[in-house]
């Protein structure tokens, strides 16, 4: 149990598995003690739900309903964290507070930027009204109409920088081709995979693995493909390096920014990801604020392990630093990611910061550790794996 | 002191890189996935024209990944230069 000296409230911003994870390890440290003369922790979250964000794969091919992939928010969190769903709207860390949607004012002594990334369609010009997607709920489910109504003709999914969750184009792709041979069309279907640079995913072992899968499915792919327009009216992609490819259905990942808030606090990036020391996590040149997951701006996966990893860093330092204690902890970069491959078959991989990945062969067996880890995902979002 | 190495020098030549302030840089060393080429794409996409990006790597593979991209989208090699583990590598925007 941390002894605290004085009141201390955290704040954390983000409802996601990186602010939910901080939050209950938190309390956990706290081994119960949370009272408000103490230890406060307040999570600020948009939505009273909890969405397990890799379950859209599986909501996109009609192999779960979204349900299945959702909690109430207030459901995964220890007694004592307290819920507030009402949006951030700024951040002012010169006062050390948080304002939200409905004006309330939230003072922090310590706070953890967990706000997450979001596809934004209407960064390229065409992209919203021309392609579907599937990085959110609402646009899994879409997908799944269309590939339920789609009978035959050119599919092509790109891809655009900067993303979440790098492996999930591949696992589409090889998941289209099996979800068309289990319905018995895939003769009626060309699938077309293109990537931003001159191989089919950023790990040459993964790009390596892949590409042997794409020969032998027959996926046609084309690479050093940035995608700069697309024509709705036409069905044509462009591509920023002179390629072009007319389609029948459109799968795109869009370019992702940080959260609204971020930027409207002038806390972000380019982008509206917000410049963190890759070690210590903190926000750079802010004072007790922390980030967490795909809010920051390192140069790692944006994915649920990322923020999993550096959730556990964060929540050690932040009640060091509460117990005056020196913060001792350092993210190494770690990263891991199950890649599922279709025909029921999945692999991994796992890096860090100094640690290159080497994925395992695919296998039945991991696919099922997949998809056991789909259901284990809420004991980790509540700090218990 | 830093080493110009084999293919790129070409790109080194009239560029006096050492007094050549890039717009931007970006640290991507020990950056796997998405990796230094997806980041130094990333950056280039929020500048200008004409800026300069400058991407730290330190991974080999990114002296040649980096040209060979830069080249198919019309962008220009300013400068590829190997410090002590890790290569700064220059992009200016072409279009």
């Amino acid at each position: 149990m941390v002894r605290v000296f004085g009141r201390k409230r955290v704040v954390i911003l983000g409802g996601g598995p990186g602010g939910t994870m901080v939050a209950n390890h938190l309390a956990r440290r706290f081994n119960g003690s949370l009272t408000g003369d103490r230890v406060e922790i307040v999570q600020i979250t948009a939505c009273t739900k909890h969405t397990y964000q890799p379950g859209f794969l599986f909501v996109a091919l009609g192999d779960a309903p979204l349900e299945h992939f959702e909690r109430d928010q207030a459901s995964l969190l220890l007694p004592g964290i307290r819920l507030v769903v009402d949006p951030a709207e700024s951040i002012d860390p010169q006062a050390g507070h948080v304002i939200t949607e409905s004006g309330a004012v939230y003072a922090y002594d310590y706070l953890i930027i967990a706000t997450g990334s979001y596809p934004d369609p209407s960064a390229v010009p065409g992209l919203a009204q021309g392609a579907l997607g599937f990085y959110t709920a609402e646009d899994a489910v879409r997908l799944r109409e269309a590939l339920g109504r789609f009978e035959k003709g050119r599919i092509v999914l790109t891809v655009d920088v900067p993303h979440k969750c790098p492996v999930a184009p591949l696992e589409m792709v090889l998941s289209l081709d099996a979800y068309f041979r289990r319905m018995g069309r895939r003769h009626d279907v060309e699938l077309v995979y293109t990537y931003p640079i001159n191989r089919v995913h950023s790990l040459p072992q993964v790009a390596e693995w892949a590409q042997a899968e794409f020969e032998r499915r027959e996926i046609r792919w084309e690479t050093f493909f940035n995608v700069d327009r697309v024509d709705p009216e036409q069905r044509v992609v462009y591509s920023a390096e002179g390629g072009e490819y007319p389609y029948d259905l459109l799968i795109s990942v869009p370019p992702h920014r940080g959260a609204p808030v971020v930027a409207a606090s002038g806390l972000g990036d380019e982008q509206g990801f917000v410049p963190t020391d890759r070690y210590t996590l903190r926000g750079a040149g802010l004072e007790n604020v922390y980030v967490v997951g795909d809010a920051t701006n390192l140069p790692v996966s944006k994915a649920g392990s990322t923020a999993h990893y550096e959730a556990d860093i964060v929540a050690d330092n932040v009640a060091a630093a509460i117990a005056g204690e020196p913060a001792l902890r350092r993210y190494d970069g770690k990263v891991f990611c199950f890649i599922e491959a279709g025909d029921d078959r999945g692999t991994y991989i796992e890096f860090s910061y100094t640690r290159p990945p080497r994925p395992a062969p695919a296998s039945v067996m991991l696919h099922q550790f997949k998809m056991a880890y789909n259901e284990m995902y809420w004991l980790s979002a509540r700090g218990v794996l | 002191m830093a080493v110009e190495q084999g293919k790129p020098q070409a790109a080194l030549r009239g560029t006096n890189h050492a007094q050549l302030r890039p717009d931007k840089v970006v640290d991507a060393r020990g950056a796997y996935c998405p990796g230094p080429l997806m980041e130094l794409i990333k950056a280039i996409k929020a500048q200008p024209v004409g800026s300069v990006v400058e991407v730290w790597s330190s991974d080999q593979g990114s002296s040649k990944d980096i040209p060979e991209w830069v080249k198919k989208a019309s962008h220009e090699l300013v400068y590829v230069v190997e410090e002590s583990g890790y290569w700064r590598i220059a992009v200016r925007k072409g279009h």
